[in-house]
C-alpha cells in the first residue's frame, strides 16, 4: 500500500513537471491570460458542468490556446457546496474573489445558476472584469422586463455593464410562448408558477405578453410545489374553464404532479392543454408525469435557441466538432459555453493592442470588457447576433417541442415541432 | 361548474387530503403522548412508505392496473408488507436515535429526530434521484357518478377517493380499538400517563414504547401507500411538508390525543383545499398556520386536548 502511494506521488510529480515544461515550451510572446470558470462540478450537476467545461475548452483549442500572442489558460472552479451538491452563495463569492484577485485573470465565465450570478456579478463588476455566462437565463440579471425592483442596477455597482450572456433570457421565452399559445388556438389561459426565480419570471412575462396580444389570463397563481396534492388548484382551473395551463417551473418543482393530476381531474386535450418552458424539457418529466398524462394534455414546451441537431451553419459545425472531440452528445448548455468562449477569444483578438499597452490589470480587464460589449454581427450557433446595451443577445429564435408517442422504455419523447420567432 | 359544485369538489379534495394528514398525525401524537418527543422523522417515514410500497409492487411484478382478483390479493398484501416495513424502520430509528437518549434532556432526542429526518431524506434522494417519480396506476380510477350511476355531473368522485376514505377509517377504528380495548393499549395509556408508576406496576415500559413506534410507523407506511395510490407520484422532499402539516394537525387536535389528531388532520385538509380555491394557493400555508396560532391562543390544549396542569 505504502509503496503504491509513493509511486503514485512520484508519478504525479513527474506528470506535473512534464505538464509545466509543456506549457513553458509553448510560445507566449505576450504572456499568459487566465479565464476562470465557475459552476457546479459535482453530484447531479457533474454531467452538465463537464459539458460546459468541454465547451469552453473547445473554443480555446480552436485557436490552440493562443490569441494574438497571448496564451490562454482556463481555470475551472466549482461553486457547489459539498454538503448540498448545489450552488452555494458563499462558494460562488469565494470563486469570484479568487478570479478578481488573480493578476493574470481577465474574464470570468459563469455561472450556471442565476442565483449564483447575483452573487458574483457585483464582485466582478467592481474589478472591471467581464463575466460571460453560458446558462443564466433569469431576466433581472440584465434587464428590467421580468425583473424584481432595483434590478439590474444592483448588480452594477460601477454603473457599467460587465455581464454578458450569449443565450436568450427567459422573458423572451415567456413572450414567445404566449404568442405560440395564441397561434395554437388557446382562448383562456391559467398560469401557474413555482414561486421561484426562474419559474415566476417566465410566468410573469407570459402573463404580460398574453394580455397584450389579447389572450385572456384567468390568474397567475403561485403553487406550493412541496405539496404532492395539487387537486384543489386543478379543480379551480377546471371551474375557471381555461383551455391552456401554462406552468413556469422546472422538473424539480412539481410540474410532474400538475400534469399527472391534470389527467386525474379530467383536464385533458382538447378541453385543456399544457405548456411550459425549457426547464421542463427533460426526460425525467416524461417519466415522473407518465406518458399517459403527458400525451393526454397534448404537452408543448418552448426552448431557448434551436435544438443542437436543428442548427445550421456555425451551429451545425460546432455540434459535429463537439461530438467528434468528446465522443458524446453535448449537454444542454455545452455549446453555449463554446459560444461564450469564442466571444471571449474574438474580443481578446480585437483588444490585444490595448491589453498589451495597459499599465495595470484593471486597465487590461476594462479593455477586454469594452471589446466584449462591442461584439457585433457575431457568427453564432443560432445565427448572426450582436450584444445589446444590456449585454443580451438581440435574437429571439426559439423552438417549440411537442410530446409524442415513441418506442422505448419510456413510451414517449419530445419532438421538435416548429421554430418560433 | 356551478359554484356549489366547486364547493363540493373542493370538499372532497379536502377530505382525501385530510385523511392522509390524519393518518400521519396519529403517529406523531402517539409518540408524543408516550415519550413527549416531537418525532420530526415521522414525515419521512411516511415518504419512505411510498417508496417502499413501490418496491413491493415491483417485486410482485405489478406495473399496470391489475385485474380484479390480483387487486384483491396483492393490494392487501402490499398494504401489510409496507406497514410492516415502515413499522420496523420506525422501531429501528427509535432504537438507534432515541432510546440511548431516553434519560437525557428533552431537547437531545428532538435534535437527533431532525438529524434522522435529514438522513432519511438523503437516503431517498440517493435511492430514487432528485426528480419526482411516477407511481404506477395500481388502483383503477373510475368516475363513480358517471359510470356507475349514470349521473352527468361536473363533480368527480372516483374509486380512488373511496379508497382513501375506505382505507383510512378502518385503520383509525382498529387503532382506537387497539388502544382502548387491548392489554397492550392499556399499557400504552398507562405509560403515557406516568412512566415511572407504570413501570412500578410491572409494565415493560421499553417494550411499550417500542410498540408505539411500531404502530406509528405502520400507520405512516399505510399513509405513504395510500398517497402513492391516490396521487400517483412521489418525491423525496414530501415527507417534510406532510410531516409539518400533520404535526400541525396533531397540535390543533390536542397533542397526545388520538381522536384530536384525526380531527385536526381533516380540518387542515378542508381548510387548505378551500383556501386553494377561494383565496390563493400562495397563501394556503400562511392561512393554515394562522388558524393554528389562533386556536392555540384561545385553546392552548388544542381542540380535543384535555386541560392538564401536571404535564408541561
Amino acid at each position: 500500500m505504502r509503496v503504491l502511494r509513493v509511486t503514485t506521488a512520484v508519478a504525479l510529480c513527474l506528470g506535473l513537471v512534464g505538464f509545466a515544461a509543456g506549457t513553458d515550451a509553448q510560445q507566449c510572446p505576450k504572456g499568459k491570460l487566465r479565464l476562470y470558470t465557475s459552476w457546479p462540478m459535482q453530484g447531479a450537476m457533474l454531467p452538465e458542468g463537464t459539458g460546459m467545461k468541454n465547451g469552453v475548452d473547445l473554443a480555446v483549442s480552436e485557436v490552440n490556446g493562443l490569441v494574438a500572442g497571448f496564451c490562454l489558460e482556463v481555470v475551472n472552479l466549482d461553486d457547489a457546496s459539498p454538503q448540498t451538491g448545489k450552488w452555494d452563495g458563499a462558494v460562488e463569492a469565494e470563486n469570484a474573489n479568487k478570479a478578481v484577485g488573480d493578476p493574470l485573470a481577465l474574464v470570468y465565465i459563469g455561472t450556471y445558476n442565476s442565483g449564483a450570478a447575483k452573487v458574483s456579478i457585483p464582485i466582478t463588476n467592481r474589478a472591471h472584469m467581464a463575466q460571460v455566462t453560458p446558462a443564466n437565463t433569469y431576466p433581472g440579471l440584465t434587464k428590467k422586463r421580468g425583473a424584481a425592483p432595483g434590478e439590474p442596477e444592483i448588480y452594477r455597482p460601477g454603473g457599467f455593464v460587465n455581464y454578458f450572456r450569449p443565450i436568450p433570457a427567459d422573458d423572451i421565452q415567456g413572450a414567445v410562448a404566449a404568442k405560440w399559445a395564441k397561434r395554437l388556438g388557446a382562448k383562456k389561459v391559467f398560469v401557474l408558477n413555482d414561486q421561484e426565480l426562474y419559474g415566476k419570471g417566465i410566468a410573469d412575462v407570459f402573463e404580460a405578453t398574453a394580455k397584450k396580444i389579447g389572450l385572456p389570463v384567468v390568474a397567475n397563481e403561485g403553487i406550493d410545489w412541496k405539496q404532492p396534492d395539487q387537486k384543489p388548484v386543478l379543480t379551480k382551473i377546471r371551474a375557471s374553464g381555461a383551455d391552456l395551463v401554462y406552468m413556469g417551473g422546472v422538473i424539480e418543482t412539481g410540474a410532474q404532479v400538475i400534469i399527472r393530476q391534470m389527467k386525474e381531474v379530467g383536464l385533458v386535450a382538447p378541453r385543456t392543454r399544457f405548456m411550459g418552458p425549457d426547464g421542463l424539457l427533460e426526460e425525467e418529466l416524461l417519466k415522473g408525469a407518465t406518458c399517459d398524462a403527458v400525451l393526454a394534455t397534448d404537452m408543448r414546451i418552448t426552448f431557448a435557441g434551436l435544438p443542437f441537431e436543428k442548427m445550421r451553419g456555425v451551429g451545425a459545425k460546432t455540434y459535429e466538432t463537439y461530438k467528434s472531440k468528446y465522443g458524446k452528445e453535448p449537454t444542454s448548455y455545452a455549446l453555449y459555453a463554446a459560444e461564450g468562449g469564442r466571444v471571449i477569444v474574438d474580443a481578446i483578438k480585437r483588444a490585444a493592442p490595448q491589453i498589451e499597452k495597459a499599465k495595470d490589470v484593471t486597465e487590461k480587464r476594462e479593455a477586454l470588457r469594452k471589446a466584449i460589449a462591442s461584439t457585433k454581427n457575431f457568427e453564432g450557433i443560432n445565427g448572426k447576433w450582436s450584444f445589446d446595451e444590456n449585454g443580451d443577445v438581440d435574437y429571439d429564435t426559439m423552438s417549440g417541442f411537442k410530446a409524442v408517442k415513441a418506442d422505448g422504455p419510456i413510451g414517449c419523447k419530445f419532438q421538435f415541432e416548429t421554430i418560433l420567432e | 361548474m356551478q359554484p356549489w359544485e366547486v364547493l363540493v369538489q373542493q370538499t372532497i379534495n379536502g377530505l382525501t387530503r385530510g385523511a392522509v394528514f390524519a393518518l400521519i398525525a396519529l403517529g406523531y401524537t402517539m409518540v408524543y403522548g408516550i415519550i413527549e418527543l416531537i418525532n420530526f422523522a415521522h414525515g419521512d417515514v411516511f415518504m419512505l412508505g411510498l417508496f417502499i410500497s413501490l418496491s413491493w409492487f415491483a417485486l410482485f411484478g405489478v406495473t399496470q392496473a391489475p385485474t380484479g382478483w390480483q387487486l384483491l390479493t396483492i393490494l392487501p398484501l402490499v398494504f401489510v408488507l409496507t406497514m410492516l416495513s415502515t413499522a420496523a424502520l420506525n422501531v429501528a430509528i427509535d432504537r438507534v436515535a432515541y432510546r440511548p437518549l431516553r434519560r437525557s434532556t428533552r431537547l437531545a432526542p428532538l435534535i437527533t429526530a431532525i438529524g434522522v429526518s435529514f438522513m432519511l431524506e438523503n437516503l431517498a434522494l440517493l435511492w430514487k434521484g432528485p426528480a419526482p417519480i411516477a407511481y404506477p396506476d395500481v388502483f383503477p380510477s373510475v368516475d363513480i357518478l358517471r359510470e356507475w350511476f349514470g349521473v352527468d355531473s361536473a363533480i368527480f368522485v372516483t374509486t380512488k377517493d373511496v379508497l382513501v376514505v375506505g382505507a383510512t377509517i378502518p385503520l383509525m377504528l382498529a387503532l382506537n380499538y387497539f388502544v382502548t380495548r387491548t392489554r397492550w393499549g392499556k399499557a400504552m395509556r398507562a405509560t403515557a400517563q406516568d412512566r415511572e408508576t407504570a413501570q412500578a406496576m410491572g409494565i415493560n415500559v421499553e417494550r411499550t414504547i417500542l410498540l408505539t413506534f411500531f404502530v406509528g410507523g405502520a400507520l405512516a407506511g399505510a399513509a405513504g401507500l395510500i398517497q402513492g395510490l391516490y396521487y400517483n407520484i412521489g418525491m423525496w422532499w414530501m415527507g417534510y411538508q406532510a410531516g409539518l402539516r400533520a404535526f400541525t394537525a396533531a397540535v390543533l387536535g390536542g397533542i397526545g390525543n388520538m381522536p384530536g389528531a384525526a380531527l385536526g388532520g381533516l380540518f387542515i385538509g378542508f381548510l387548505s383545499a378551500w383556501s386553494d380555491q377561494y383565496i390563493s394557493a400562495r397563501w394556503t400555508n400562511a392561512i393554515v398556520f394562522s388558524i393554528l396560532i389562533l386556536v392555540l391562543v384561545f385553546r392552548p390544549q388544542g381542540l380535543l386536548g384535555a386541560r392538564s396542569a401536571d404535564k408541561v
